[in-house]
């Protein structure tokens, strides 16, 4: 293990005088990173293609959802900044009714990502979409990898991200990660919302029910109030309105609260504990 | 501070008496996710081009998991893949076998020769070490890399999670999961892989079923030797032009019997040890893709073909070495391997076998890829001093193994039967058995996975050979 490849995208530069940031996939390699990314998706829409093309891993790419049982890791650098990838279980939702959904949502939420990245199938977006909702309820710093464009444009699809974008409040990048196409925009969106030159404000759901959404404000203003600093509120309070035992608890316990002041690096045990 | 203002206790109880006064809403939300994501979408997505090619991916589903075309498509493709990987196989074997076993083999022997090695040097390293991985280069290097990149081209078009619907409803009436299909699927490249993929089944009873039933997916180490010993025995059973259809229908057959047993013993294993629930999920069958026919070859030489094969060669050197020693070690004039092969003799007999096959199993545990360069080399070796010389092994194609295996170990139709059923009904190999202890963390569960392919496969053979000499057919 510990490769490091030399394989070295160049990235279009924003101006001639400036210094070109190049990515480096640096594979799996112990050390010390700046950025966390969390990688989320539907199965099959090849998140574990853009993962390898981050990367420079070869992770066993094949067209069956449910492919990758493991979550695997790796790093790659781009911008003189090291960023640690974490490949999470495909899912159709984060409401955590089987264990790979409530692998990726306790990285979500838990883990607190620098950014998550939601892989999104180009030719089903309808279905895609609605992950990407429910990430954007537990964090704001998300970043659309429109993937498989190169397969909708076989479909006879027009998919407009710009136009996406403009919907869903974050930033979205059109890819098509078989032939390597549009990483490198990629990692640039991801290195701008995790430095924080850019934050995303996503669009979320609009709760129409007037009492579920005077319920929603209570405790939302309860839990800033406890828990101040928690990017998530509104979501929590939605969990607990529905009854959700997991969150419940860690409202309970105050690992709410550890969750909002834990340094990067020791938030990563409590992942391995979610998994054992 | 300001934090102990509120405590979370009482966030709890409020949102529990919240909850009471809002009522159910997850599936009005739920719902409102749905009506944004399509109005979004239907904002987003144009479709200049209309649908057509979707329209092929559904008109070819209707076909590919259809309830009266799924199975026979199924099992019409995989025939065509052995087809062309027997047919394909044959020649380049006999290239290779010309090339490693007489030239390079010869080769070695008179440098030894010239080297004035000792006999039992050279024999170590050239007869025993050498020859081992000769045979594994030969016999399987050939229909690896015809079946593994055919194998990758169907995975990445995405007929594996056809095959998973299709096997769906048999899995559910068997009591066990129907992701099991997939697991099972992979089996067909590697158990020990099979094993590790049924993490996606949530349901430890199911899970359970599915890693002890994987075994009975034929894997990359018994394809070859399926595809040999049917083209040698069964082949040989009709005229020329039809031979490779007949090994083909042959390895099908082993092949369809797996899954057979496979559901077989799910059925009893979900009745007896392992009784509950059969649970439902769904499973999404993505687009097809045209495959990447350039790094479909590349990945299944790098990721498939070679590291088998590797991991074959690397198993067979020591092999060779124990094979050799086996053979030149003697105790009271006898060789340790006639010794061996004289002990289970009887029990080979019995099952329809032979003691050198039943050596060869024990010496293969660590790589199934290993049994017939084991067994040939074996056969050769107690046939007689004219068989341990070099002069037998020249040009060894698939009809030099016939004439070894027929002429000198005296095998017969039967023992080809029987030897395709016990390489499909056997232990796994060790790897997977240390997979399969590490996936469960029970030594119960990990000698049920060992002990049941085992006994089915001594019940199998048995009861075929005591058939077929019962109506005197061997």
């Amino acid at each position: 293990m510990g490769r490091t490849t030399e394989n070295i995208h160049e990235l279009p530069a924003a101006c001639r005088s400036c210094p070109v940031p190049q990515l480096t996939q640096l594979g799996i390699k112990a050390g010390k990173w700046d950025y966390i990314v969390a990688l989320a998706g539907n199965p099959n829409t090849g998140k574990s293609t853009v993962f390898n093309a981050l990367t420079g891993l070869r992770q066993h790419t094949g067209n069956w959802p449910g492919k990758t049982v493991t979550r695997a890791e790796g790093l790659f650098r781009y911008d003189e900044k090291t960023f640690r990838l974490v490949d999470l279980p495909g899912t159709y939702s984060l409401l955590a009714t089987s264990e790979d959904e409530e692998i990726a949502r306790d990285f979500i939420l838990f883990g607190q990502p620098d950014v998550t990245v939601v892989v999104v199938d180009a030719t089903r977006l309808e279905r895609n979409l609605n992950l990407v909702f429910q990430v954007m309820e537990i964090t704001d710093r998300v970043v659309v990898c429109l993937n498989l464009m190169d397969e909708a444009e076989r479909h006879g699809l027009d998919v407009n991200h710009r136009a996406l974008a403009r919907e869903l409040g974050v930033p979205v990048v059109p890819t098509s990660a078989r032939s390597n196409e549009g990483i490198a925009d990629l990692v640039q969106a991801i290195e701008e919302v995790a430095s924080g030159e850019r934050s995303p404000r996503p669009n979320r759901i609009a709760i129409d029910d007037a009492k579920l959404g005077q319920a929603v404000g209570r405790l939302v203003e309860q839990l800033a109030a406890a828990f101040p600093g928690l990017p998530s509120a509104r979501w929590v309070a939605l969990r607990l309105l529905d009854g959700d035992t997991r969150i419940t608890k860690a409202v309970q316990t105050g690992e709410l609260r550890d969750l909002v002041n834990a340094q990067r690096i020791s938030t990563l045990p409590t992942l391995e504990v979610a998994r054992a | 501070m300001s934090e102990e203002a509120v405590n979370p206790q009482k966030i709890i109880a409020d949102a529990k008496a919240l909850r009471e006064e809002v009522g159910d809403f997850h599936d009005g939300f739920v719902e409102s996710v749905y009506t944004q994501a399509a109005h979004i979408a239907d904002e987003v997505v144009a479709r200049p081009g209309e649908q057509h090619h979707f329209d092929f991916d559904r008109s070819l589903d209707r076909v590919l998991t259809s309830r009266t075309w799924g199975f026979p498509v199924m099992i019409l493709l995989l025939g065509i893949v052995l087809w062309l990987t027997i047919s394909g196989a044959n020649i380049p074997s006999g290239w290779l076998a010309t090339l490693l076993l007489d030239w390079v083999y010869n080769g070695l022997h008179s440098i030894m020769a010239a080297l004035s090695a000792p006999l039992w040097l050279s024999g170590f390293l050239v007869d025993g070490v050498y020859l081992a991985l000769a045979w594994v280069v030969s016999v399987m290097l050939p229909p690896m890399a015809i079946f593994f990149p055919l194998f990758t081209l169907l995975e990445d078009f995405g007929y594996l999670p056809r095959i998973a619907f299709n096997l769906d409803r048999a899995f559910a009436k068997a009591g066990a999961h129907g992701k099991q299909a997939l697991t099972m699927t992979m089996g067909f490249g590697c158990n020990a892989a099979g094993v590790v993929a049924t993490r996606v089944i949530d349901s430890p009873r199911e899970r359970l079923i599915a890693i002890i039933t994987n075994n009975f997916s034929l894997c990359n180490g018994r394809w070859p030797t399926q595809i040999l010993i049917a083209t040698i025995f069964i082949g040989a059973l009709v005229p020329v032009t039809w031979s490779a259809t007949a090994s083909m229908l042959a390895v099908l057959f082993v092949a369809v019997l797996g899954v057979f047993v496979t559901f077989a013993a799910s059925w009893g294993l979900s009745r007896t040890l392992l009784k509950g629930e059969t649970s439902t999920f769904s499973l999404e069958l993505p687009p097809y893709r045209p495959p990447r026919i350039l790094q479909t070859l590349y990945t299944s030489v790098i990721d498939r073909t070679l590291i088998v094969l590797w991991r074959a060669a690397v198993m067979a050197a020591p092999a060779g070495a124990i094979i050799w020693l086996l053979g030149n070690v003697h105790i009271g004039g006898v060789s340790l391997a006639a010794h061996l092969v004289g002990f289970l003799n009887p029990l080979g007999w019995f099952i329809g076998l032979n003691g050198v096959i039943l050596v060869a199993y024990i010496v293969a545990i660590p790589a199934n890829e290993i049994v017939i360069p084991t067994v040939l080399m074996l056969t050769m070796m107690l046939g007689g001093a004219a068989g341990a010389q070099a002069g037998v092994m020249v040009d060894a194609g698939t009809h030099e193994t016939a004439s070894v295996l027929v002429g000198i170990g005296g095998w017969t139709l039967l023992t080809g039967i029987n030897l395709m059923l016990f390489s499909l009904l056997h232990n796994p190999c060790s790897t997977t058995i240390m997979t399969i202890y590490q996936e469960t963390k029970s030594l119960k569960w990990t000698i049920v996975a060992v002990a049941l392919p085992l006994v089915l496969g001594f019940v199998t053979t048995a009861t075929i050979a005591w058939v077929a000499r019962a109506l005197g057919l061997a």
